[in-house]
Order: structure tokens, then sequence, then C-alpha cells
């Protein structure tokens, strides 16, 4: 019995202490969003600027007048996240105030992929000292679940409803991790909240480097994706085993590091089942098993490309 | 309620807005198996799971019971149970 006191006394942590982004917070629960921006403002640390575009965080985050943030924050028009963030650069370095201190932009997946990606491809293009985080929850959340540049295969939002000729979204997700860095920029990546720790490395790492950096991070909504609160890490987790998502790194446009999904590999078929706007894949009508037949080529095409077996 | 001048707010003060009354069911913290691995804090979305020493606990000030701590719990230390009077 003392052996194992004196054992669990060995292990013990540091108190927990409160996050970056306070409770009070109007994000439902079991967000997926919150959670990310949870995760990449503790590892950033108080030390940081943050610029957050219209968006579900925004909107969550700072009902008038009240604000989750501790840090400097600042909320942006829809499409300029990034050049705000260009412009907070240039004034620290103005004042000499530029050392130490972290810039992040941040922006859902519409203000990065659809609205904003003019004003993020010129802040990536002009080489500023600025972290850029899109969070990924697939649509336009915040307005009621419009269908965005990053919503996936066959997915149901209100802008593409299924019916009788009508099987969701008929458009794969934009690349955009590879088109960031396709602008020569020395960090590129995707992650998720599935893999809570690999978000918190990836942010420290890419806070380490000097110039432009873009993060991808997965983030699923129970609300839109429909799917019960609790299995929000579940959710997001099968998305990445079922080769839909792929986690990796890109350096100097090259790729530098995949998470492999090998022997876990799961049918695509477990990770639509459990989120109700693909419900209507499993009707058992021919139509629907096609539809089903593309969503497994996806994953196949991007495990061979990424090479995640 | 005073509004401040401009568009400036103090930082953090959402915490006024208690959303635990948003809460269906509750997460019990049994204290029993608990290893110390830290997931319930590293992933509760509102950060609001503290505690030390394989002791941890939810502020129920905040909570608004979404049950992924009581999922993700590798060792089932935590349940839901339905917040009833």
């Amino acid at each position: 019995m003392a052996e194992q006191a004196v054992k669990k006394k060995k292990k013990t942590k540091p108190p927990v202490t409160e996050s970056l982004l306070a409770p009070g917070h109007r994000a439902c629960a079991g967000c997926g969003e919150a959670l990310g921006a949870k995760l990449v403002m503790d590892a950033a640390g108080p030390n940081t600027y943050v610029t957050t575009c219209t968006g579900c965080l925004e909107v969550f985050s700072t009902p008038y007048p009240e604000s989750a943030w501790k840090m400097p924050w600042i909320h942006s028009l829809f499409e300029n996240s990034s050049a705000v963030a260009a412009g907070i650069e240039a004034a620290l370095i103005a004042q000499g105030r530029d050392k130490d201190v972290n810039i992040i932009a941040q922006g859902g997946d519409g203000g990065t992929a659809d609205i904003g990606i003019g004003c993020l491809s010129g802040m990536l293009e002009r080489g500023h000292n600025i972290l850029y985080v899109c969070y990924d929850n697939e649509a336009y959340m915040n307005t009621g679940v419009q269908r965005s540049g990053l919503t996936p295969f066959d997915a149901r939002t209100s802008t593409t409803p299924v019916g009788k000729r009508s099987m969701g979204n008929q458009t794969n997700k934009k690349n955009l991790p590879e088109i960031a860095a396709a602008h020569g920029i020395p960090y590129s990546a995707t992650a998720t909240v599935g893999y809570p720790n690999d978000v918190i490395r990836k942010v420290q790492k890419a806070l380490k480097i000097k110039g432009p950096k873009f993060l991808q991070i997965h983030v699923p909504c129970p609300l839109g994706w429909i799917h019960p609160t609790d299995q929000t890490i579940e959710v997001a987790k099968l998305a990445v085993l079922t080769g839909l998502i792929p986690i990796f790194e890109m350096e100097d446009g090259k790729l530098t590091r995949v998470r492999k999904i090998g022997k876990n590999r799961k049918p695509v078929e477990e990770y639509l089942k459990a989120q109700g706007r693909f419900r209507h894949l499993f009707k058992g009508t021919p139509e629907a098993e096609a539809e089903l037949e593309k969503v497994r080529q996806i994953a196949e095409a991007n495990i061979e490309k990424y090479g995640l077996a | 309620m005073a509004i401040p001048k401009g568009t400036i707010v103090e930082p953090g003060s959402s915490k006024k807005n208690k959303t635990g009354s948003w809460r269906t069911e509750r997460p019990v913290f049994k204290h029993d198996t608990c290893t110390d691995c830290r997931i319930c804090v590293l992933i509760c979305p509102d950060g609001i799971i503290f505690g030390s020493d394989h002791v941890y606990d939810a502020d129920f000030d905040y909570c608004k019971g979404c049950g992924m701590c009581a999922t993700e719990c590798p060792v089932d230390d935590i349940d839901m149970v339905p917040e009833v009077k």
C-alpha cells in the first residue's frame, strides 16, 4: 500500500489551470470547433494576437459585450482575417514589438476556402510570419448548414438537399492544404480534434517556424453533421481511419509526414452511418449503392495518394 | 448591464454567462479507477474539468453535459446521469 502511494505521488502533475478560451461561450454542447480553438490557444500561449473572421467561432465566443478570449483578439470581416493579421504583424514590426509574440489568424471553412481565399493567398504570398488556422466543419454552420467549398461528397446540407433527384453535395472537398503549400510556404498541415495531442504538437511546431504557416483542423459539428454530442471525438477519429480525411504535414511544398492508418483501416460505412447527413446513402436502392461506391473510391484515392496504408 | 464604450470588451468576460443551465445530463466522476491520464481535461470543449492527483471534477456552473468526457474515458470512471429533481 505504501509503495503504491509513493508510486502515485511520483506521477502527480501540476493542477489543471483555466484554458485561454474562457468557459461561458455559447458553443453547442459537444462542439468540435470550441475544442479545436481551446487546443490551439493553449498550445500557443498568452503571448498571441488572434484574428477571427465571421463564423461560428466568432459568434459563439464573443456575444457583445462579452469575450471568451483571454488574449488580444479582433473580429475581422468574413473575407479578411488573414489581411487583418498581416496588418497586425506590420504594426508590431513598426513598433519593434514583434519579438516573442505569435500571430494567429483563424477562420471557418467558409471564411477560408470560399470567401477569404483571396486574402489568404495574399498573406501566404507576401510571406508574413503568421499561422493561419482553418477550422473545417464542412459547411456554413453559423447560418444554418449551407454547403461550402469544403463540404464532402454526398453530404446533405440545406443548399444541397436530398430527394428524388439529388443525393446531396456533388462536389469534392477543395484540397486547401495543398493549395496553401503551392504558395511555397514553409509549413502546411492538416489535423483533427480526434487526435488532440497532434493538434497541440502541430501548432507548437508551426509557431517555431518563421514565415506563413497553414493548419487545417477537422472539427465535427453535432448539429450540422447530426450525431450525438458525445460522439464528436469518435466521429473525428473515424474520418481519419476510413481514409476520407488524410492527416499530413507538408514542408516547403513537399509531403514530409502522414498519419498512417495501416491495419486500423475501417470501411467508409462506419463513418457515414455515424452521421445523419449521410443517412440517404443507406436506403438500399441501387442509386444509393452507386453513391456509396463513389465515396469508397474517394477514400481509396486518398490512401493511395498520401500513402496512408 | 453597463455597456463599455467602443467595441473593446474585457478578456474572458464570457464567464459571466453560466451555461450550466443547458445541461440535461451531468457527468459523475466516480474517482474510482482514474489513472490520471487527463484525457477528459484535454478534450472538454469548454475547458472546465479541473483537479489534480487522480481526483477530477467538472465545473457545473458551465458544464453543458455533452458527455464527451464519459465516452472518451478509457477506464470508464465517468457516468452520465439524467439531470432530474
